[in-house]
């Protein structure tokens, strides 16, 4: 079987022994409960034969130690089995963190949205469940349910059939039942359910425009409506809703009934001991205990599927960019990159983002692409990191088609400072120092100045040793960028790309940074991906990108002379902050 | 956190008439347990010492099948309220959080609040669902059946009954006292773990960045090892956290077992009747069951009790102060004063908003320029009725703003915000939200002035396009046209526009100022603007300082 909770189950391999020691003291706990009232039963009949104490003295023995047992022996299922799944946790974690490095960035969908990827991760901790709270439950009751009937059989089998039938039917059909009942009611007030809540959300977000143009009533009576709907169409399912539990109270009683039923008879025609009866009786009133907890098992079963199915979905995916089984050594420095009649795309029947590009860069030259958005700039700088494979055409580095390296040596040559680089929730110096774990203050400071950050960082109170918060969330955005700038510089990469450094900046911070980039890598070879076009004219050249084909190329000089694209962008962009009052 | 929070009686009145029907069935339950005890307990006696055979035993057979049924019945009931409620009580608490919150306004819904309470509306709520179903039925049984079970065994043995009374409390006790003892420890090691998947967040999301610096498979290991570290330190907790669910398991288990043997010894002495002796065994464990019972729910429904802790808090915040006064002069011709208006929020050091004082002319386009941070956005708040001042006023005419009913105010605005919101639905549904009863002409007149037409017309269904969630489908610069196109709908006296072109690339941003060009005209407008572009359409530009600097 190949389902997402078979999958899981396989992954629990490593610890497999601990969660059978968890399940065998689950047993033991259990079957105390159950021994427990047996015992006891068989005791009160014997007493009431009268015989001398010491006739009884096992049994009283028995029943104080399976009083005690049921305590002791939970604890302990308890502490192993969240040891195991701890164990487990650790190891899936670290698992599908290794398969999402074989997919990131191109391969992951959640990369799109940062709700998503949280929910990917939730989904990998939501797993656990299945192991602690699904699969040790349903083994102990099956175990300790399998010896009671095993039990019952042996002093009657009549009486044990009537506990294997009950036992099943409030173990296996009133879960499933109630699921099924569930189902149906789910698929029924889905749609409803779902226009509430997005709704709700809606008004919400939106709370402040509502309210400034006297929207709010309406759009309250509006969500109102919808609720008493959902609510009604809810309410409809209720008498279905307890099935299950009827079910499940109905086997329970029927099993007790049925124990006399079969028992009575037995001890008048002489094939069960007068004794035995209430221990026939009562067995089955505490075997019943071990369908307790499946109902519950049943509701996490049916989260953790869901949980599981989304991780593996997004495990699954193809692997954006294959590395070669045996990598070809990485040419030594100094390093020419260049593109040859490159064409891309993000997926296999998508349109093409760059449809034959060609590009030289040799050493210290200094390159812009620039084009509106949607041109393909981005695409370009993910094939080069081979983030993304080429369709068509070749990338080499000093000859070596890029294919053949292996993608982290690759990217020791390749660097990136990303529009959307991630800063680590610690401080501003480690963040820096990911570049380089080597690196001493001083050439940390070194990359901050080149940066234009250090003054600032001197200023702060805890210098390097600042927080950054969740996401750079503590620091502007211009700040995150230039730490970002700064760690790049770190890293020394010979060959650096810069991916929209000053996007979501405004003009004059994204103009300020952009004049600090090119002064900060004058001299290194660059590619500066930008739809903004101040400052250019320091580069070597500018390659113009439109819908994933060079539109047109030169310098900053030659191509504001000509008509074109350049040139449109370049006077929209100068017009813009200078438009009169008519 | 209480076993039943007194708040849900009084926000969501149908959850008493569950709690009325629950204790009915609770009862009947408890009278069924005994029923059922006392019918075994009598014909296991008169098989074993008698020499009754079935047909003996065929009337308290049925009666114990129809106690059987009984027990079926009231489960499905059960079932039948709780979920009948939930769907009522969730129904309320909803309604009540909707209204509540938009009547609290914009400035206490601002940032990740909305945000919060919207998944508190939606997936919060429907949390209750374990606390109504699972939860208050066991906690009420936990009261009727250990009760009527006691009263039951009294009558037959007052040393099981003692032993039961002096321990069944024990429970709750000790489920309190050794909760109590390892919960700050256990809040504690919470945290350790939000914190640990926050850092395994903040390492998928940073894996790009990982993979370029050549450090994402190093990773790998750390995954493990912070994991690991985590598993030894709560272990350690849960060794005596897991102690509690020990004592509590003694406590019940091991009192059945005294009760059984002391029994036992006396019905070997001859001082009790067997049929007495079974009937005391049979109901002993069904006075700790319940209680064991509410434990285990508890835990389940604590997602639910925590969200209606959340939504009690948000209903309990009192309304800001409102004026009411609905004659509001026409603001047309109306001058606006700011005299000294000084607007602190609680959670900034410095006031939003220091003794600033402007006066507004008819008709006249003021632009507001400063750093941000500065207060622009506050003073627009404050126009619109979102903020009141702390000090100062601000006078339309003669009617200080403060006393005027905020609905009667706003309804002589329009405003457009930094990053309006589309709400699900046609382009045409939400420009009609400026004016509701608005003909379909006057919607496309709007649209056109807004430059929104340049881009519907493009569309397959033009106006009448449907957007997503958020205006999903329009650009940054779309999105704020159409906002542009509710204001001209509105056609109000007086207009706010905050920062309408940030964000816009420069293609977006000229359409943009062309549309605001339009609308300036004939309107007294306040315009906060950063770019030089948007500050060139005003009569006059106010450069507005930050608090501390201006102090």
């Amino acid at each position: 079987m190949n389902g997402p909770i078979w999958r899981l189950i396989r992954l629990s391999r490593p610890v497999r022994g601990r969660l059978v020691v968890s399940v065998v003291f689950g047993v033991l706990a259990l079957g105390s409960g159950v021994a427990l009232m047996g015992t006891s039963a068989w005791l009160i009949s014997r007493a009431a034969q009268h015989p001398p104490v010491l006739m009884l003295m096992v049994a009283i023995v028995a029943v104080r130690a399976f009083g005690i047992g049921r305590g002791v022996f939970r604890y302990v299922e308890r502490l192993v089995g969240h040891d195991a799944t701890f164990r487990i946790l650790a190891d899936l974690r670290a698992r599908v963190y290794e398969r999402l490095e074989r997919l990131a960035p191109a391969g992951l969908p959640a990369f799109r949205g940062g709700d998503l990827l949280a929910r990917l991760v939730d989904d990998v901790d939501a797993v656990q469940d299945l192991y602690l709270r699904t699969l040790l439950p349903c083994a102990v009751a099956a175990v300790v349910g399998g010896a009671s009937v095993g039990v019952a059989w042996a002093l009657l089998p009549a009486a044990g059939a009537v506990l294997l039938a009950t036992l099943l039917a409030a173990g296996l059909a009133a879960p499933w039942l109630s699921a099924a009942v569930a189902r149906r009611a789910e698929r029924r007030t889905a749609d409803l359910r779902g226009e509430l809540a997005s709704h709700v959300v809606d008004t919400l977000h939106g709370a402040p425009e509502l309210i400034a143009y006297g929207a709010a009533p309406a759009r309250l009576a509006e969500a109102a409506r919808i609720d008493r709907e959902f609510t009604r169409a809810t309410a409809r399912s209720a008498g279905t809703a307890g099935l299950g539990a009827a079910l499940s109270a109905l086997a329970g009683g029927l099993a007790v009934w049925g124990g006399l039923a079969t028992g009575v008879p037995a001890v008048r025609d002489g094939t069960l001991d007068g004794v035995l009866l209430a221990v026939v009786v009562m067995l089955p009133l505490a075997a019943f205990e071990v369908v307790n907890g499946l109902p519950l098992a049943a509701q996490y079963l049916e989260r953790v599927r869901a949980s599981a199915a989304r991780v593996f979905a997004v495990l699954d995916g193809p692997e954006p960019v294959r590395d070669p089984d045996e990598p070809v050594r990485l040419p030594d420095g100094p390093h020419t990159v260049r593109v040859t009649d490159l064409r891309a795309r993000w997926t296999p029947d998508g349109p093409w983002a760059l449809d034959g590009v060609s590009l030289d860069l040799p050493p210290g030259r200094r390159v812009a692409v620039v084009g509106p958005s949607g041109s393909g700039k981005t695409t370009l700088a993910s094939v080069l990191l081979r983030f993304l494979e080429p369709a068509d055409g070749r990338v080499t580095l000093n000859g070596t088609d890029v294919r053949d390296l292996a993608g982290d040596d690759l990217r020791t040559v390749v660097g990136l400072c990303a529009q959307d680089a991630h800063l680590f929730d610690s401080t501003i110096g480690e963040n820096v120092r990911l570049a380089r774990r080597s690196a001493s203050e001083e050439e940390i400071r070194d990359a901050l100045r080149r940066a234009r950050l250090l003054e600032w960082v001197d200023a702060l109170p805890s210098g390097l040793d600042t927080r950054v918060g969740e996401h750079g969330a503590q620091v502007s955005g211009g700040q995150r960028q230039r730490i970002a700038l700064a760690r790049a510089l770190l890293a020394g990469f010979p060959v650096l790309l810069l991916d929209e450094p000053a996007e979501h900046l405004d003009t004059e911070t994204a103009d300020a940074l952009t004049a600090d980039l090119l002064a900060a890598t004058e001299g290194r070879t660059t590619l500066l991906v930008t739809h903004r076009l101040a400052g250019l004219d320091a580069v070597d050249e500018i390659v113009v990108l439109d819908r994933g084909r060079i539109a047109d190329r030169g310098t900053h000089a030659e191509l504001a002379a000509r008509p074109g694209i350049y040139r449109s962008m370049w006077e929209r962009e100068r017009a813009a902050p200078a438009i009169s009052v008519p | 956190m209480k076993p039943l929070d007194p708040r849900l009686l009084r926000h969501a009145r149908t959850t008493r008439v569950f709690l009325a029907a629950s204790a009915v069935l609770g009862t009947a339950t408890a009278g069924l347990v005994i029923a059922q005890a006392t019918l075994l307990a009598d014909m296991i006696s008169r098989t074993f010492l008698g020499s009754a055979d079935l047909g003996d035993l065929r009337t308290p057979m049925l009666l114990l099948l129809a106690v059987v049924a009984g027990r079926g019945a009231v489960a499905w009931l059960q079932e039948v309220a709780a979920h009948r409620s939930a769907a009522a009580v969730k129904s309320q608490l909803r309604g009540r959080l909707l209204e509540h919150a938009t009547r609290l306004g914009p400035r206490w819904l601002s940032g990740e609040r909305s945000g919060e309470l919207a998944t508190l509306a939606t997936r919060g709520v429907d949390a209750l669902d374990g606390y109504f179903a699972r939860y208050l039925p066991q906690l009420i049984l936990a009261v009727t059946v250990p009760l009527a079970v006691g009263a039951r065994i009294l009558l037959g043995d007052w040393l099981s009954a003692v032993i039961i009374a002096v321990t069944v409390p024990l429970i709750p006790v000790f489920a309190i006292l050794v909760g109590l003892a390892t919960q700050w420890k256990m809040n504690r090691q919470w945290r350790t773990l939000s914190l640990l998947s926050a850092h395994f967040l903040d390492v998928v999301a940073g894996l790009p960045t990982l993979k370029v610096f050549g450090r994402a498979k190093a990773q790998a290991r750390g995954i493990r090892e912070v994991t690991g570290r985590y598993r030894k330190a709560t272990m350690s907790t849960l060794r005596i956290a897991f102690v509690s669910a020990m004592v509590l398991e003694l406590l019940s288990t091991l009192s059945v077992a005294l009760v059984a043997v002391s029994i036992g010894l006396r019905l070997v002495e001859g001082g009790m009747a067997f049929e007495t002796a079974l009937l005391i065994l049979i109901l002993a464990p069904e006075a700790y069951f319940p209680l064991r019972q509410v434990g285990a729910q508890y835990h389940a429904s604590v997602e639910g009790l925590t969200a209606a802790g959340r939504i009690f808090e948000v209903l309990e915040t009192p309304l800001p102060e409102a004026g009411t006064d609905t004659r509001v002069p026409d603001v047309r011709g109306a001058t606006i004063r700011l005299d000294g208006v000084t607007v602190a929020y609680p959670e900034r050091d410095a006031p939003a908003l220091d003794a600033f004082s402007l006066t507004i002319h008819p008709g006249e386009t003021v632009a507001l320029t400063g750093p941000s941070g500065s207060g622009k956005s506050t003073l627009l708040n404050v126009l619109l009725g979102f903020a009141r001042p702390d000090a100062g006023r601000v006078l339309v005419d003669w009617a200080d703003l403060a006393d005027l009913d905020p609905d009667a105010w706003r309804r002589h605005l329009a405003w457009v915000p930094q990053r309006p919101h589309l709400f699900a639905g046609t382009i045409a549904a939400n420009i009609r939200l400026g004016d509701p009863d608005a003909t379909d002409e006057a919607v496309r007149d709007a649209a056109r002035a807004a430059n929104v037409l340049e881009f519907a017309d493009d569309l397959p269904r033009g106006l009448d396009t449907p957007l997503g969630e958020r205006g999903a489908g329009l650009s940054a610069g779309q999105r704020q046209r159409v906002a542009l196109a509710r204001a001209f709908l509105r056609d109000a006296p007086l207009l706010l526009l905050d920062e309408p072109t940030s964000g816009l690339d420069a293609e977006s941003e000229a359409a943009v100022i062309e549309a605001v060009r339009r609308l300036t005209a004939d309107r007294t407008v306040v315009l906060v603007a950063h770019r030089p572009a948007l500050a060139a359409l005003a009569d006059r530009v106010v450069h507005v300082e930050p608090a501390e600097v201006a102090a």
